[in-house]
């Protein structure tokens, strides 16, 4: 089964179309990057696959089930790192992690044993009794991954993920989330051509709450006729480009 | 269960925030003191024990009781502002919780701090003179409908305003429940148009629902129906807007 089917997603608001019209699938197990510059549609495509902004037509199915018919079940099965990193700053890394366990449904036990794994696995443990406020950026945003990881989903959403991090804070949180592979579906948003390159299986690029081109690296380049992604994006991404 | 889980890292927020200890707890306990003080003071040197009688012990308590309720508002408005800045909420929305788990779940650690902070205002209050009488325990049941009220107010602020704007707006309601409530000056001394908006409004209700608890004199049915009527209208209010909030 396919991990995402999106069918003819579409968001707008009073006076912008934020998505238009978006047909896409991601794979199971794939990591999937949408990539776009501000305001591309990335994270309201993001928040529609979570529930959190309803569509204002098309759908999408997460392993089968829709977000508009049945929210809940989407909802068990996805878990999204926003772009801020939306921590609770005066509980400590553990405490954060325990509490999303709990409103998981975890009980007490599994939550803290559940903490604990995944504090090791992003090398969070020795760092367990810090409040989150104190965290430097870099581990801010491995905190926020964890916590979204806490509830075991089958997909991962990251919204911009090493957005304002410096470049060794960046390669360490990339190499948490190579970790992930095999274990679940991500799909990231970024404008950042690098990280797409080095994170990501596939790669689709929005533009203007459009779906530009989406495939592998080389796929693009094939597509195209062009060598580096950064070219790619650029010529398909120019405002009188219209495919 | 789920509820409980997000209520216990409200109150760890609130009550790890030295803000909530010193004006929560911290700001009504001196004004009792300085009160005290300054009504002793006044009483010596004039040499009439009653001059400022909204002083005495026995009614500033209760008044203090309900006015602290109110910097309530200013943390709970800022917890849920909060939230809503850093996408915390945001993270959370996507999560199984309903709409009443987060209702329930930030009202409940306010409530529990609006009790604490009655119980420390009544435990300063007779230590400083106030009559020790089982109506005490009345006192701290007729508090509840404007802890209810704050609570809402809270949750109201929370939910409209950023968490810059929240800091503003519970100032101009802080205020308001100062100077309408009859805590700080007798009513009676403006009166008029005055008066008549403030037996209308929840802030003096609330004293004065405390007061007569406390004392066993007077009617408390109309200040107790004002009150929470208020009350339910805010935390109503309050709910909708959260709701709405979460759908966009």
């Amino acid at each position: 089964m396919e991990a995402i089917e999106i069918r003819g997603l579409t968001k707008s608001y009073k006076t912008r179309l934020a998505v238009d019209d978006l047909n896409l699938t991601v794979h199971d197990g794939e990591f999937f990057a949408l990539l776009g510059q501000n305001g591309a549609g990335k994270t309201t495509t993001i928040k529609m696959l979570c529930c959190l902004a309803v569509p204002t037509s098309g759908d999408a199915l997460l392993y089968g089930d829709s977000i508009r018919d049945n929210e809940n079940a989407v909802k068990q099965k996805c878990n999204v790192s926003p772009q801020e990193t939306a921590v609770a700053a005066k509980l400590n890394v553990r405490e954060n992690l325990e509490l999303m366990g709990q409103i998981y449904g975890l009980s007490k036990h599994d939550a803290k044993r559940r903490a604990t794994e995944l504090m090791t696995d992003l090398s969070l443990l020795d760092r367990q009794k810090d409040k989150a406020k104190s965290l430097s950026g870099g581990m801010q945003r491995r905190l926020s991954i964890a916590l979204a990881l806490i509830s075991d989903p089958k997909i991962l959403f990251l919204d911009e993920p090493t957005v304002g991090l410096d470049v060794r804070a960046r390669r360490e949180l990339w190499n948490c989330i190579r970790a992930l592979k095999g274990r679940v579906t991500v799909v990231l948003t970024t404008h950042y051509m690098e990280e797409a390159e080095a994170l990501c299986d596939r790669i689709a690029i929005m533009h203007e709450g459009k779906l530009r081109a989406v495939g592998t690296l080389d796929e693009l380049k094939e597509q195209t006729g062009l060598n580096s992604l950064e070219d790619i994006f650029l010529n398909l991404t120019d405002a009188e480009v219209e495919l | 269960m789920r509820m409980l889980a997000f209520a216990s890292r409200n109150r760890k927020e609130l009550t790890r925030d030295p803000l909530t200890l010193l004006f929560g707890v911290g700001f009504p306990v001196v004004l009792l003191i300085l009160m005290t003080i300054i009504n002793n003071s006044v009483s010596a040197a004039t040499g009439v024990a009653d001059t400022t009688p909204q002083f005495q012990m026995d009614n500033l308590m209760p008044g203090m009781m309900v006015f602290g309720l109110s910097f309530l508002s200013l943390f709970g408005g800022m917890l849920i502002a909060g939230d809503r800045d850093n996408s915390f909420l945001m993270r959370l929305f996507s999560s199984p919780l309903s709409a009443w788990d987060y209702i329930a779940g930030y009202a409940l650690p306010i409530f529990l701090v609006a009790l604490a902070q009655s119980i420390i205002c009544i435990g300063v209050g007779v230590a400083l003179g106030a009559t020790l009488s089982w109506r005490l325990l009345l006192a701290l049941v007729a508090v509840l409908p404007a802890a209810f009220l704050y609570v809402g107010f809270g949750l109201l602020l929370g939910s409209v305003f950023s968490y810059r704007q929240v800091g503003g707006v519970s100032s101009i309601l802080i205020n308001l429940a100062a100077w309408m409530s009859g805590t700080w000056f007798q009513l009676e001394l403006i009166g008029g148009g005055f008066k008549a908006v403030c037996n209308i409004l929840p802030f003096a209700n609330a004293v004065d629902l405390v007061r007569k608890a406390f004392s066993g004199s007077g009617d408390v049915l109309a200040n107790l129906l004002i009150t929470l009527a208020w009350a339910s209208v805010i935390f109503v209010l309050a709910t909708v807007v959260f709701k709405k909030k979460m759908k966009q």
